[in-house]
């Protein structure tokens, strides 16, 4: 079903766990067909913001609409529609890279799951993996595989938690590129999670900087860096961390 | 792709559960050995016990079998229970759980691929062993003809009943939750009578006894093996009950699932 307005839009969203505040009244509109970068440090509530948009999470206060559906009501009309990727969620070790991607087929409904996976796996340079138990692989290939399930429905929007961590700079450039390839080709929204400020510089053309459960910026790269005068993302990361706004950061 | 709730899709969801534990046992011949070494060895060791007890007692040798079948009836509400926590707790070890979750697999759908996990895993665990007892002490439970499939439906829904209720608190607890998830069925085993009738047990517990299904299928089963009966009226209570645990359960499951969902544990299924 097309949606025109705001691919997420979240009010007031807030999530605590007993004396903990992990995300503390968030509120953002994410438009359709780009990719928006989710920028902070450990334990800034990125994952548990994306949790709460997958439904994994339910929020303490607060409203979330992808497509335009809540998300706490009518989950299971947006999840078809929706894929996700992590590199703190496993596939299963002792399956081969086609059968983890058969079940994925089958939990999706997808209806001619061999040619999709065949595809795909053309795509992601799987197909001599396809054989191969996924507890076998490489770090590299594990994140190609794993973004080959998170792509099998054709989502619209893909939540991404830190999508390149543990890779080496070689994988993580390619992993980069075909996201990019992938937003251009096929409109898709793409919320992508990071503490990798190049990352996010090089991939997002809005970013949502939290810290301590909040948004405390938000901008594209280049407007952010010229907002702190700085000249890297990085830099700019590290005054929010730190707590200095850019007539105070140390040169 | 349907964006609401089809049948077809919901059944792809279930059949795909199935297949991820189909490939699994297909990868791995010491899972699929696992299930059957259990009741194996059971049947063996009361097999020998039986015909021991029936060369000291005409009451036991007039029974033929009984214990054997007793052990039978019983491993197959055991693996029927741990034939859903088992396959609950792959998905944990393989840290495979959110995955689940984030595609439109519903709570409920993922009950029912359990349900029919649990049925396929006891049925792989306990036939082996039954076939062997024909041969080994020429016992066979088979024998029993259909009130052997009443026996089986009403011992696979405690198995359901049971087993979701451990995988609630394995969903709500994460591993922690394990050990007792693995012994909390043999809880059952001295209340409702699998080698001895209820009448031996205090009146008190005898009440306590008859609120359980297996109970009925035990006690049902000797009226069988001795008499020659078999008391429909037992089932029928033993299903009545049966449903209601059944719904029970299975609301906590759902309870369970919703608890994890607000606390987080479907992202971390650790300790």
């Amino acid at each position: 079903m097309p949606h025109s307005g705001p691919v997420i839009e979240v009010n007031g969203l807030a999530k605590h766990f007993k004396t903990v505040t992990a995300v503390d009244g968030v509120s953002f509109a994410i438009p359709g067909g780009q990719i928006t970068g989710l920028l902070g440090g450990n334990g800034a509530g990125k994952t548990t913001t994306i949790s709460m948009l997958l439904g994994l999470l339910v929020p303490s206060a607060g409203q979330i609409r992808v497509f335009g559906e809540d998300m706490l009501r009518h989950r299971y009309r947006v999840l078809p529609r929706v894929n996700f990727s992590s590199p703190y969620v496993d596939l299963p070790h002792r399956l081969t890279v086609r059968e983890n991607l058969m079940v994925f087929a089958g939990l999706y409904s997808l209806r001619r799951p061999g040619e999709r996976i065949a595809e795909l796996a053309g795509a992601l340079e799987l197909t001599e993996l396809l054989s191969r138990k996924t507890g076998s692989l490489s770090s590299g290939q594990k994140t190609r595989v794993a973004l080959a399930k998170a792509l099998l429905n054709r989502p619209e929007l893909l939540l991404l938690d830190e999508p390149t961590a543990s890779l080496d700079p070689d994988t993580a450039d390619w992993v980069r590129t075909y996201l990019e390839r992938y937003a251009r080709e096929t409109h898709a929204s793409i919320l992508l999670a990071s503490h990798n400020m190049a990352e996010v510089e090089r991939l997002c053309a809005d970013v949502l900087m939290m810290k301590t459960g909040k948004i405390v910026d938000r901008g594209a790269p280049t407007a952010l860096i010229a907002r702190y005068g700085r000249r890297t993302l990085e830099d700019v990361f590290l005054d929010i961390a730190r707590d200095r706004r850019s007539n105070e950061a140390a040169p | 792709m349907s964006s609401g709730f089809a049948l077809g899709d919901s059944l792809r969801r279930v059949g795909a559960i199935l297949l991820r534990h189909g490939y699994l046992a297909r990868s791995s011949w010491i899972r699929v050995f696992d299930l059957m070494y259990w009741p194996l060895l059971q049947m063996i060791i009361w097999g020998f016990i039986n015909t021991f007890l029936a060369s000291q007692s005409s009451w036991v040798l007039r029974a033929g079998g009984l214990f054997i079948g007793a052990v039978l009836l019983w491993d197959l509400l055991v693996r029927g229970q741990f034939g859903m926590t088992l396959s609950l707790l792959e998905e944990m070890w393989s840290r495979n759980f959110a995955n689940l979750f984030v595609a439109p697999l519903r709570p409920a759908e993922y009950a029912v691929a359990l349900m029919a996990l649990s049925i396929i895993r006891s049925l792989i665990g306990v036939v082996p062993a039954a076939l062997l007892a024909i041969p080994l002490f020429a016992y066979s439970i088979f024998e029993m003809g259909l009130p052997l499939v009443a026996f089986y439906a009403v011992l696979a829904m405690t198995g359901w009943a049971v087993g979701l209720l451990m995988c609630a608190m394995l969903i709500r607890f994460g591993l922690a939750a394990e050990s007792f998830a693995w012994a909390s069925i043999f809880l059952l085993a001295p209340i409702c009578g699998v080698y001895y009738p209820v009448a031996t047990l205090p009146g008190w517990l005898q009440a306590v006894a008859w609120t359980l299904p297996p109970t009925h299928v035990f006690e049902g089963m000797r009226a069988l093996v001795m008499d020659g009966t078999f008391r429909g009226d037992l089932m029928v209570s033993a299903i009545a009950i049966n449903l209601l645990y059944l719904g029970g359960s299975l609301a906590v499951f759902l309870f369970g699932f919703r608890r994890a969902r607000e606390r987080g544990q479907l992202l971390q299924t650790g300790e």
